[in-house]
């Protein structure tokens, strides 16, 4: 039988496979070829077929009848069957197979090996994928290696017994006594191994921890020595000395300082001494400072320190790079939400920080629901010290993200079940429960586990919240009208919900009394109305900018702020808004989406709204064109009759694709122009328009397109076929792209034509396209 | 904790994989196609850090090839993206200069690097720094890789 090929044919073979049925072909080929080889018993090639094995077990086929070749390559004699042997072993075989405590035998053999190498593949080996059978097997000769004075067996066998211990936590005694001189080592390698094989003993067994709270002073004393040292080429990672080792001891430092006064203190001054020596210039120096910031945030540090910390993260947030300022945030809410108290403290230096989270959030937000659970979590803790705009702007972060209603009000339901004190979170939930009332109940959720909800609960939960001493007449308002949205959302509570809104007629708070009453009329008058007065909110315009408290208003709803209980200034103007509502409801009388009822009216209980809507002029005049200062987007009534239609999944994003001329040549030039479909992101529908500046016309026109392999192409017939000269016409066509992966969108086009009698023919390549018809 | 380390690049095909924790081999190829979308799919404005599953990925583009290192909560990001820069660094010390098709020819030695270099972060972290280059020059990397005879 010829030679099998080596490695590198097959890798070269199958690079030119041109589709994954022939790749598919070629391996099962090969696959074949090499289990015949393996029938056959060769000693002399075992070692290539695995090894081409490997490489096919990594791009996805199976490789299971190696697992026995592995076994029998690892038993050999050569340094380099062995080394193959057991890179196998480690990617094909785990504790699920059978087969793999035959190794125990081998692995045990070569721990004893006279040849350092073989000794560490073992040991490598054995800390990958060990089992506890295994493990126990063998945790005595690794303990032995543990205590050899070879620094390169050292080291692998401190990570051998961290996975040793993960397996098997009883035996972690055995490795006690090996420990004492660990960190006596100068090897960086051993010193580094040695640390995680503390941290690991610590993490698991609190004697371990007491035991090991000793070495704090040794550690210090280490971590001095790589602040200090000076250049060292061996372990300089741009400018800093062995950065790895120096995050790794602080981990330890910081499980070892956590609860503990006295090792805390010991540790004061080394961790200001990293926090202010080391250069922030680089992300090197960046990692160890976010570190040393969460050591100092979970020790018990002096106040002092904390401020450091603190500052440190304040920095981070103001800095360009992106991932470090994420870390910031991330590590903010963490100290948050921890620690109360000492967030107390530093309340100006959080504020400070707090203002510019939401504009970092907003921009760099890994997913939508990652930045409501963090406002979400910022609202918990904080609590009454958050900006004020944090609740509207959170409102339109959850009316834009349609996708995120059913989980958001079921986390907000959550938060607020047990604990309606903190204000901001509580209006936010009040509003959330109203609009989206019937999510919760339906149970639907798709990213968490729905609970189960009567309508009765969230009634009860939003009543209690009214009659709390706690809550504030802003948050009452806000309860209130999530009661009433919720009578069109509910069905069997109607009753309930009416009796608790005619009571509250006689509130009172001028605010509440207002409101009832004008919600108890909607009921009784005007109860055609109701359902279409209290239909979900559209989502809603964004302001952008997020300077000092820029209060944002919805369509209508203005922020329940006490001044709005004063009487407007001037009598036209409630009517001027009241006529927005009334023309929109007189002129389409479809759905027509307004938000409940409109606050800037005089006090005298509502009685004028009523008479307002009596004597209405259905004509349909256009909206009062300089809108009231209260309500800045109602001006253009067209915006809002857009924002009409019954489904609120008006993307304002996807206006602003820039178009492009994809080519322009010879008098003839197409333009690209964009749109991205709603319901379906991979999908972007291109409009070419042809146009031709020469003097004759160009007849029959014919448009192709190409683009490569990950993509889809749908070509939709053209308007004609002759582009007239003179600019005077184009000819337009629909290309629908289905880009699954979201790749770079990149066309070749191909062009014939007939123009001043001769056929034209021309390909060019297009690759211009703006990030946001792809992305 | 490393739950996995991958290179692959933006076509999608893989050039090395290494998992930490059993995961069947056709759950692989799809962790593999969704990971290195969710990569590509980030600009430039974004952080390199991405929440996945139960899992955070930290990612380093280089050229056209992706390394993607999957971790549990308990890693510091930013070591982990330094780290990833550090290994980089030595394949091209020992290869001199680098590139995606090393990584496919050299996939052998490939593994063997990265099994030196990190070995502890198969347990946790790292500890190889410039020392490694001279390390690899013994120890996994024989110069007579199977597959070149």
């Amino acid at each position: 039988m010829p030679a099998p090929i080596r490695l590198r044919e097959l890798i070269r073979t199958i690079r030119t496979a041109r589709t994954q049925a022939e790749e598919r072909e070629m391996i099962q080929k090969e696959c074949a070829a090499i289990r015949s080889s393996f029938r056959e018993e060769d000693n002399t090639y075992r070692c290539r077929n695995v090894a081409k094995l490997l490489y096919m077990h990594m791009l996805g086929y199976p490789a299971h009848f190696g697992q026995l070749e592995c076994l029998k390559l690892i038993a050999s004699q050569k340094f380099t069957d062995k080394r193959i042997g057991y890179l196998g072993a480690m990617l094909l075989l785990d504790e699920r197979q059978d087969v793999h405590l035959l190794m125990t035998n081998c692995i045990k053999n070569d721990l004893n090996h006279s040849t350092q190498f073989v000794q560490g593949l073992a040991l490598c080996t054995l800390g990958c994928m060990g089992s506890s059978e295994m493990c126990r097997d063998l945790a005595g000769e690794v303990e032995k290696l543990l205590k050899t004075s070879n620094s390169y067996l050292r080291k692998k066998a401190a990570l051998c017994a961290v996975h040793v211990i993960r397996k098997v936590p009883e035996l972690m005694e055995m490795f006690l006594p090996a420990t004492k001189n660990l960190l006596n080592e100068k090897n960086h390698g051993v010193l580094h191994t040695s640390v995680v094989l503390l941290t690991e003993m610590c993490e698991r067994s609190p004697d371990m921890l007491a035991h090991f709270r000793k070495l704090v002073p040794q550690l210090v004393r280490i971590l001095k020595n790589l602040i200090m040292s000076g250049y060292s080429p061996e372990h300089d990672v741009s400018g800093i000395s062995d950065p790895f080792l120096q995050v790794r001891i602080l981990r330890l430092l910081r499980i070892l300082g956590r609860n503990d006064d006295d090792s805390s203190e010991a540790m004061n001054d080394i961790l200001a001494q990293v926090a202010t020596n080391t250069e922030t210039s680089k992300n090197v120096g960046n990692a160890i400072l976010y570190e040393t910031v969460l050591t100092i945030m979970d020790i018990k540090s002096e106040s002092g320190l904390r401020v450091l910390a603190i500052n440190i993260l304040g920095r981070f947030l103001l800095n360009n790079d992106k991932n470090i300022r994420y870390v910031a945030l991330t590590s903010l809410l963490k100290t948050v939400q921890t620690d109360h108290n000492a967030v107390q403290r530093h309340r100006s230096t959080i504020v400070d920080c707090l203002k510019d989270l939401d504009v970092s959030i907003k921009r760099y937000a890994p997913s939508k629901r990652w930045h409501i659970d963090t406002i979400m979590r910022v609202l918990t803790t904080a609590g009454s010290y958050v900006r004020d705009d944090a609740v509207p702007n959170l409102i339109q972060l959850i009316t834009n993200s349609v996708e995120m209603h059913a989980y958001t009000v079921q986390r907000l339901y959550k938060a607020i079940l047990g604990d309606y004190s903190q204000q901001p979170l509580v209006q936010v939930a009040a509003w959330c429960i109203g609009e989206y009332g019937d999510l919760l109940v339906s149970g639907q959720c798709e990213e968490e586990e729905p609970i189960q909800v009567t309508e009765d609960e969230v009634l009860d939960i939003l009543e209690s919240v009214l009659i709390s001493n706690m809550s504030t007449s802003v948050t009452r308002g806000y309860a209130l009208t999530a009661i009433m949205k919720l009578s069109t959302r509910f069905t069997c509570t109607v009753n309930r919900i009416k009796k608790v809104v005619s009571i509250y007629g006689s509130s009172i708070d001028v605010e509440l009394q207002q409101r009832a009453v004008e919600y108890n009329a909607l009921f009784k008058k005007y109860d055609h109305m109701r359902s279409a007065l209290l239909e979900r909110m559209p989502v809603m315009e964004k302001v952008t900018t997020n300077g000092p408290t820029e209060i944002v208003q919805t369509n209508g709803e203005t922020e329940p702020a006490p001044l709005e209980t004063k009487p407007p200034p001037s009598g036209p103007q409630p009517t001027s808004q009241a006529n927005d509502l009334l023309d929109l409801l007189g002129g389409n009388d479809i759905t027509p989406v307004i938000p409940t009822a409109p606050t800037s009216k005089p006090s005298s209980a509502g009685g004028e709204l009523l008479d307002l809507l009596g004597d209405i002029n259905l004509t349909g005049a256009p909206a009062a064109a300089p809108a009231p200062a209260s309500v800045p987007q109602i001006s253009q009534p067209p915006f809002l009759l857009d924002g009409l239609s019954s489904q609120p999944l008006f993307n304002d994003i996807a206006a602003g694709i820039p178009s492009i001329t994809a080519y322009s040549k010879n008098g003839l030039k197409i333009e690209f122009t964009f749109e991205r479909s709603n319901t379906n992101p991979s999908v972007t529908v291109i409009t070419i328009q042809a146009s031709n500046s020469t003097e004759l016309d160009m007849t029959d026109f014919v448009f192709q397109a190409a683009v490569p392999k990950t993509f889809q192409l749908q070509l939709l017939s053209p308007s004609s076929s002759i582009v007239p000269a003179f600019n005077t016409g184009t000819i337009t066509q629909v290309i629908k792209v289905l880009n699954p992966q979201k790749q770079q969108l990149r066309m070749r086009i191909k062009l014939t034509y007939n123009h001043k009698g001769s056929a034209m023919q021309d390909l060019a390549e297009v690759n211009n396209f703006p990030p946001q018809s792809w992305q | 904790m490393i739950k996995f380390f991958l290179m692959v690049n933006k076509q999608g095909q893989t050039r090395l994989s290494k998992y930490y924790e059993h995961v069947d081999i056709n759950k692989r190829t799809l962790l593999e196609t969704e990971v290195i979308k969710s990569c590509l799919s980030r600009s430039n404005e974004q952080c390199s850090f991405i929440e996945y599953k139960d899992f955070k990925l930290i990612y380093r583009q280089y050229a056209a090839l992706f390394i993607v290192v999957g971790v549990n909560d308990t890693e510091n990001e930013m070591a982990i993206y330094e780290f990833i820069h550090n290994f980089v660094e030595v394949l091209d010390e020992y290869f001199s200069r680098v590139s995606e098709l090393d990584v496919s020819f050299f996939n052998t030695v490939f593994h063997g690097t990265w099994q030196a270099h990190s070995s502890p972060y198969q347990i946790g972290s790292c500890s190889v720094t410039q020392a490694g280059v001279q390390r690899c020059d013994h120890g996994s990397l024989h110069p007579g890789s199977p597959g070149l005879k």
